[in-house]
């Protein structure tokens, strides 16, 4: 699976304003909405979804990256986005650092090898140091989005 | 074997090398050729392993076998989702 096979672009975010958990779930959850890509009748579920979610275990992941996320029946395939935070925010990571990468992803009840392979590409993208640079040091959507867009190019040798 | 329905996602990876850390032995997870480190979060993730996956565990230190132990409990249980119905 490809960044571009779930990653909303038009709801990236290279600067997140909010400083604490739940307010950067709310940032990417409302960046969703406006881009389309979810009803806003569904904003307030899926953040508590997330949030949750966040209650059995922190998905930072370690590396100052983070993947939120849900099941939620209002999706038919599965959406996400990306988010950069130039400060950090504090995730109660595992091995304690803050989170500046943000990948956040909403699927359908009933397809857990989407959300599997979503994982996978991600991490699989992430352990090239370079990428992982590169996209804390973005600060703006296009950067983001060429990055992505190179990665799903192999141009990082996943 | 992976057995919960769900897959390697990321609380299983987590509780995965919450356990691992508690041996001093080297972990490996290998699916196929693939070899990864057990004690990385990111790394267990690219496996991208579904319900069925058959990983290969292997411990290099000496808590080893108490190591292989713990962890292939772990999974057998289904990194304790078996009882999910969602």
């Amino acid at each position: 699976m490809k960044f571009s096979d779930f990653v909303h672009v038009n709801a990236i975010k290279a600067e997140l304003a909010a400083e604490d958990k739940e307010n950067v779930i709310r940032e990417l959850v409302a960046s969703l909405v406006a881009a389309g890509a979810i009803n806003v009748a569904d904003r307030d579920g899926i953040v508590a979804a997330i949030m949750k979610r966040e209650e059995l275990g922190s998905t930072g992941i370690g590396r100052g990256v983070a993947v939120p996320h849900t099941k939620h029946a209002s999706v038919d395939r599965l959406i996400g986005t990306v988010g950069v935070s130039n400060l950090g925010v504090d995730f109660n990571s595992l091995d304690g650092e803050k989170v500046h990468l943000f990948f956040l992803l909403i699927s359908p009840p009933d397809r857990p090898g989407d959300h599997l392979r979503a994982l996978e590409n991600i991490s699989r993208q992430l352990r090239n140091d370079t990428f992982c640079r590169f996209l804390k040091q973005s600060n703006s959507v296009k950067d983001i989005q060429q990055l992505l867009d190179e990665a799903d190019h192999d141009h990082f040798g996943g | 074997m992976v057995t919960n329905r769900q897959g390697f996602h990321a609380r299983p990876a987590n509780l995965f090398v919450q356990t691992a850390a508690k041996f001093k032995s080297q972990i490996s997870v290998f699916k196929g050729n693939e070899r990864i480190n057990g004690k990385s979060i990111l790394d267990l993730l690219t496996l991208g392993a579904q319900q069925g996956t058959r990983l290969r565990l292997e411990a290099d230190g000496e808590d080893s076998s108490a190591a292989i132990e713990a962890l292939a409990q772990l999974m057998q249980d289904g990194f304790g989702e078996l009882n999910e119905t969602e």
